[in-house]
């Protein structure tokens, strides 16, 4: 069996420039698809990371109008809700409209409360707590734009006219990999006494509340109560799960999404083209040695074995060459996407697609060469001329 | 006194190519016996049929009709993979471009069908050192076929051929790509391997000087075997 191991990996690397390029190619191929498959994971991170047991209010309407802060002492009294928080979409600018990340104003102390996955060390979360003009931020987001603590930024209003400073008081890093690092949260209060000054009207409005309940399995069933207790009031609520509500934002680029799919799955088909052509040269040129094979005695199963066994060769060594150059093309490519994308992570699961697809690609791509090999007549195939 | 015993016995063999609908015949009715430690000679003209019959009694080719027997079993009734078995042990292949597998050493290469039989690997190298040493090729044992002349690649394919002891040896235009001195060296070669170790053998040729090596020269003509010629007549 040695033997014909050997032959098998010779065989694959008799034309090294034909076998190298269908390797690279391969490689090509599978860091393609693996790139697009993060960025689909990526779109679906905050679904990901969102809880089962952490719900979301928002006026039925549309998530633009705002809610009384009066609904926070109402929420709290439903059956089933520990904890409440709320906040608004601030949607402030630094520096330069290109810089895009995610700020909010946010009741701190339940909001964190709500999210234990953003871990901060106790020194940065008292000091955050005990300063209404602080915020905090994300790890990557601070690391992005060399923030220290200490340091006073300033975010131009765009929802919220004026120039806005914050005291950056803590830098939170996420507890799971899933975990966004780069939101940029302030004082809800902070916002609301300003409103208070400057725009009266606007003042104990929140966008949303954020609630947690006491048991994942009655979210359900809490967030009809919440919908319930402000039916017929000037302000109707829309309560969801925040899975639900952030699948609600990926659906919006639910077609960019599907198009992403359909490319990852195209560079596979291509890949197959490649690969088969690959092979089928092979088979052609190999027929009389096929054919010697088969007169010396050797089987059907042989004879399958060596062009399974060389096109799984070479798919699997472009397979494995592709998800190594995943890694650092990704994080390349999250390094130039900024915070567009707060978590771009190669998942396992992009990489057992990877293996996965090259096992069917290298598989396919043998049958018709093993078939012709197969169906050649001895004979004939001894008087075929290389 | 009584006859040798026959290895070969082919009974009303017929075959016949199909192109498109156009049927080709082949050969037609051929019968005859091949005794045990015979070396044979088929000569002919190119589209007579020989290397068709050759192919037919080493078993990489199908009849239409007909029997051929070897060694007692009718291999024309044996499905293809017990006939795959049957050519591992009974069959010595030597053809006329060699057919060696280029990504294989001299030794890997006689190896080769080794690798079917239940050998142990040091019982496959004591084999594979016996059949070189036959073919005089002992220190090319590590020389890819790429390295080696025409010669020494169809002494090579002459060691893979008998490296399995087998029943028959079926040779197609063993001298065809050589030239007349390799020729020379590669006819003695069989014919001792015919006279020394007793192997039955079975070549296709066109070439007289190589055929005058045989006991017996049998002719086709447009798929017709005429009388076999005793070696005088050439």
């Amino acid at each position: 069996m040695m033997l014909l191991l050997k032959i098998l990996f010779k065989n694959a690397l008799r034309h090294k420039l034909r076998t190298g390029l269908t390797i690279l190619s391969i490689a090509i191929a599978m860091l393609a698809f693996g790139l697009l498959r993060t960025v689909i994971d990526a779109w679906h991170a905050g679904v990901e990371a969102s809880s089962a047991s952490r719900l979301v209010t928002r006026n039925s309407i549309s998530i633009i109008f705002p809610l009384p802060l009066s609904y926070k002492d109402k929420i709290r009294q439903v059956d089933g809700v520990s904890t409440v928080s709320y906040g608004n979409w601030f949607g402030g600018i630094y520096i330069d409209e290109k810089n895009f990340f995610a700020n909010f104003a946010v009741e701190p102390k339940t909001y964190l409360d709500l999210y234990p996955e953003y871990v901060l060390r106790p020194e940065e979360q008292n000091d955050f707590l005990r300063d209404r003009k602080s915020f905090i931020a994300g790890k990557k987001l601070a690391a992005k734009y060399g923030w220290k603590i200490g340091d006073v930024i300033t975010l131009k209003g765009t929802i919220f006219p004026g120039n806005w400073e914050f005291v950056l008081r803590g830098i939170y890093r996420g507890r799971y990999s899933g975990t966004d690092e780069s939101q940029f949260l302030f004082h809800w209060d902070y916002l609301n006494e300003m409103m208070k000054k400057t725009a009266p009207g606007r003042a104990d409005q929140v966008g949303f509340y954020m609630i947690g309940t006491k048991n994942p399995d009655i979210s359900t069933q809490v967030a009809l109560s919440i919908d319930r207790a402000f039916q017929n009031s000037l302000a109707e609520t829309l309560t969801e799960t925040e899975k639900a509500f952030q699948m609600g934002f990926v659906s919006m680029s639910d077609a960019i999404i599907t198009v992403i799919q359909l490319v990852s799955f195209v560079v596979i088909v291509i890949i197959l083209a490649v690969v088969a052509n690959t092979m089928a040269m092979t088979g052609r040129e190999r027929t009389a040695e096929y054919s010697t094979f088969k007169a010396l005695g050797f089987g059907t199963r042989h004879i399958a074995g060596l062009i399974f066994g060389e096109s799984l060769t070479i798919t699997m060594a472009g397979c494995t060459a592709g998800m190594i150059a995943t890694f650092p093309a990704a994080a390349a490519f999250a390094k130039a996407m900024g915070t567009f994308f707060p978590v771009f992570n190669v998942d396992a699961d992009t990489l057992y697609l990877d293996i996965v697809f090259s096992l069917i690609v290298g598989l396919l791509a043998a049958v018709v060469p093993t078939y012709r090999s197969l169906k050649t007549g001895i004979a004939d195939g001894l008087r075929t001329v290389e | 006194m009584e006859n040798p015993p026959a290895i070969v016995e082919i009974r009303d063999l017929s075959k016949a190519y199909y192109r498109g609908n156009q049927v080709v015949p082949v050969l037609h009715d051929i019968s005859f016996d091949i005794i045990e430690g015979e070396f044979l000679a088929l000569m002919g003209p190119s589209g007579s049929g020989k290397s068709t019959l050759l192919n037919l009694i080493a078993g990489i080719d199908e009849p239409d009709s007909g029997t051929i027997k070897v060694g007692g079993v009718d291999i024309t009734a044996l499905p293809e993979t017990e006939l795959a078995r049957w050519r591992a042990v009974h069959v010595g292949f030597i053809f006329q471009f060699y057919n060696l597998i280029p990504v294989l050493t001299a030794f890997e290469n006689v190896e080769l069908p080794l690798i079917l039989t239940p050998l142990t690997r040091k019982e496959r190298k004591e084999h594979v050192e016996m059949a070189l040493r036959v073919v005089n090729l002992t220190d090319r044992m590590d020389h890819y076929p790429g390295q080696l002349s025409g010669g020494q690649q169809q002494r090579v394919a002459i060691a893979r051929a008998i490296v399995t002891d087998p029943t028959i040896l079926v040779a197609d235009e063993p001298t065809g790509d050589l030239d007349r001195v390799s020729a020379e060296e590669i006819m003695d070669l069989i014919d001792r391997l015919n006279h020394e170790s007793g192997k039955t053998i079975i070549m296709v040729t066109h070439d007289p000087r190589a055929a005058r090596k045989a006991h017996v020269i049998r002719h086709l003509d447009k798929g017709y075997l005429n009388d076999a010629s005793p070696q005088d007549t050439l």
